[in-house]
């Protein structure tokens, strides 16, 4: 595992949040950090994990398999999470979601054909009131219509030709 | 008759200009003055308070906060442990979200009250893993409690120690069934417990006693410490007391989170007067009041019966419109107050399609330890997404109705009653719908319409 120091450093402060005897509480917040780090959880990770919490690698990968947030493959640079639940979509979520993949030219979970984007669909994100939503990476949106879409990609796309 | 004003309790800063979520910003409003007290009473006091206060928790069962915290096994020598249920995820329901990235002390604050009183060794906040600035803005809002004090070693000078973490969940709805968020914690797949014996009052968390609430009903605790069991008992309705805070959602004119007296507002003025009523052009078909697996209401339904006001019993006679928004009375006509989530679906959407998202929602979020609610879910899903996108069946409200009837009560959490309840009463409430969907979907969808699945 290719870590950054400051994730190393992370790891090994979250494992003190819990007892000593408890290491194995801190395997979600590990798999976070790794996945935050190398933007998803290569192979190796469940037998890194497993080592650093004492613990056996399929105890990691159930955790893995199991949780809709960790995924084994890489994304595009950016994350774009549209939520799917039934008040979004009562006010277009599903048009939002054809919109962004029509922007970027690609289809829900694969990775955009200029390696810019990944884009899903995920349920409900705990924002109805501002429906429809979408999570870009870390940050939420609300009230994204077909128009706001357009907007939101024409900026990542934006940043993309800036680098 | 006119609504009542709203009532902020908990959502009393929420949105107010200037108010900024750090620790100065709370304590000159006022802020750890309650927990400052709290110190220096006995905790068996603490817990009278919220026993006399009626507190029914704010995560969807409506269980009396006081009773919880009565289970807790404090004979065992295990140390005792808190968890906020800050998992907020069923489909509807976004309150604790403003609480926590607006106002994140009070929740602190009624956190290391309810840990006082309870005599918890270390709590943890387990947040949606879909909630990042949540989870960092509570990091740094814990950090700033420790410096000042009052969160970590030593509690105001006191001999009383807590710490807090926040633990990140990764995106399962399951884990706000309490078990299940314990199970995650522990760092494993989130199914939930059997019960008996893991009940979390007494083998909760590392297999000691463990009680898990709400983000809203912590901030209640709070408020309940600083005035009063008593006096909160005086807000709200009998049995229904305190606020509750509405998340309405779809299809009204102005959807968001109002906070009002427990059962002193109806269905009808919320939707109408506080939240302007339908889309021009539109009216109201259907309204989901407490979260997505709460049964549907229809309008144009009536329920009739006998109801407790005060010491008498009286006849009602109510439609949709007038029925109290409390726990009490929605459980009354068969459906709950659950977490306050408020769906409105007009007259553009068709039954069978909404009850095609839920149940893909339901069937994605099974944690698939029960053949009954793995199966079930996700026959339910099959069937009405085969409904919408292929090939309809007259007979399928039957065969719906045959899936959904052998799931609750079959399975170890609440989990199969939720995903099946949708079902069950989609199809009493909407059956006409179901059984005209081949015919209906030859003709064109009413303008407006969007797709659901």
């Amino acid at each position: 595992m290719n870590l950054q120091p400051a994730t190393l450093q992370s790891i090994d402060e979250v494992i003190t949040h819990y007892p000593a005897d408890q290491k194995r509480s801190a395997t979600l917040p590990l798999l976070h950090l790794i996945q935050e780090d190398i933007g998803y959880l290569p192979p190796e990770t469940c037998e890194w994990v497993a080592t650093k919490l004492g613990l056996q690698p399929i105890n990691v990968l159930e955790v893995i398999t199991f949780y809709p947030m960790f995924r084994q493959k890489p994304i595009g640079r950016r994350h774009i999470k549209v939520c799917r639940t039934l008040s979004c979509a009562l006010v277009g979520g599903y048009k939002t979601c054809e919109q962004f993949e029509k922007e970027f030219n690609t289809h829900r979970g694969d990775i955009s054909p200029d390696g810019e984007v990944t884009i899903d669909f995920v349920e409900c994100l705990a924002s109805c009131g501002t429906a429809p939503v979408v999570l870009i990476d870390d940050d939420l949106h609300e009230k994204v219509d077909c128009a706001k879409a357009k907007q939101l990609s024409d900026q990542i796309k934006a940043e993309a030709k800036k680098r | 008759m006119a609504a009542p004003a709203q009532r902020r309790i908990i959502f009393q800063h929420i949105d107010e200009p200037g108010y900024s979520n750090d620790l100065a910003c709370y304590v000159r409003n006022g802020g750890y003055e309650v927990l400052k007290k709290s110190v220096t009473r006995p905790p068996a006091e603490l817990i009278d308070e919220v026993k006399k206060s009626g507190l029914r928790g704010r995560g969807g069962a409506g269980f009396p906060c006081g009773v919880k915290w009565g289970l807790v096994d404090r004979k065992s020598g295990k140390p005792i442990y808190l968890i906020v249920n800050a998992d907020e995820s069923e489909p509807g329901t976004f309150k604790d979200r403003y609480i926590m990235h607006q106002d994140p002390h009070q929740l602190i604050e009624g956190t290391m009250i309810s840990c006082f009183a309870n005599n918890v060794k270390q709590a943890y906040i387990y947040i949606r893993g879909e909630m990042p600035h949540g989870a960092r803005i509570l990091e740094k809002a814990i950090a700033e409690a420790r410096a000042a004090g009052f969160v970590g070693k030593n509690i105001l000078g006191t001999t009383y120690s807590c710490d807090i973490f926040v633990h990140r969940g990764a995106g399962a709805y399951i884990c706000g069934e309490e078990t299940g968020l314990i199970e995650s914690l522990e760092g494993k797949r989130a199914n939930p417990r059997i019960k008996p014996p893991y009940f979390p009052a007494v083998l909760g968390l590392y297999q000691c006693p463990t009680i898990v609430n709400n983000v809203e009903t912590l901030c209640h605790v709070k408020y309940i410490v600083e005035h009063g069991g008593d006096a909160y008992t005086k807000v709200g309705t009998p049995n229904n007391t305190g606020t509750r805070i509405f998340c309405v959602s779809g299809h009204v004119q102005r959807p968001g989170y109002y906070e009002f007296e427990a059962g002193k507002i109806t269905l009808g003025q919320l939707l109408y007067e506080v939240c302007g009523g339908p889309l021009p052009g539109r009216t109201f078909k259907a309204v989901i009041p407490g979260g997505s697996s709460a049964k549907i209401l229809r309008f144009g339904e009536r329920f009739k019966g006998k109801r407790k006001v005060g010491a008498e019993m009286v006849d009602y006679d109510w439609g949709v419109e007038d029925v109290p928004m409390d726990f009490d009375s929605l459980g009354m006509i068969g459906t709950m107050g659950g977490s306050g989530g408020v769906i409105v679906m007009d007259d553009t959407v068709n039954m069978v399609e909404a009850l095609a998202n839920i149940n893909a929602f339901y069937s994605h979020e099974s944690c698939g330890q029960c053949t009954p609610c793995r199966e079930g879910s996700l026959w339910m899903k099959k069937i009405t997404t085969r409904m919408v996108h292929g090939q309809a069946r007259n007979e399928d409200a039957a065969l719906l109705k045959s899936v959904a009837d052998q799931i609750p009560g079959r399975t170890i959490c609440a989990f199969g009653e939720a995903c099946s309840w949708p079902t069950q009463s989609f199809i009493a409430k909407f059956g006409d719908e179901f059984k005209q969907y081949p015919e209906t979907k030859k003709t064109a969808k009413p303008a407006g319409a969007h797709e659901l699945v």
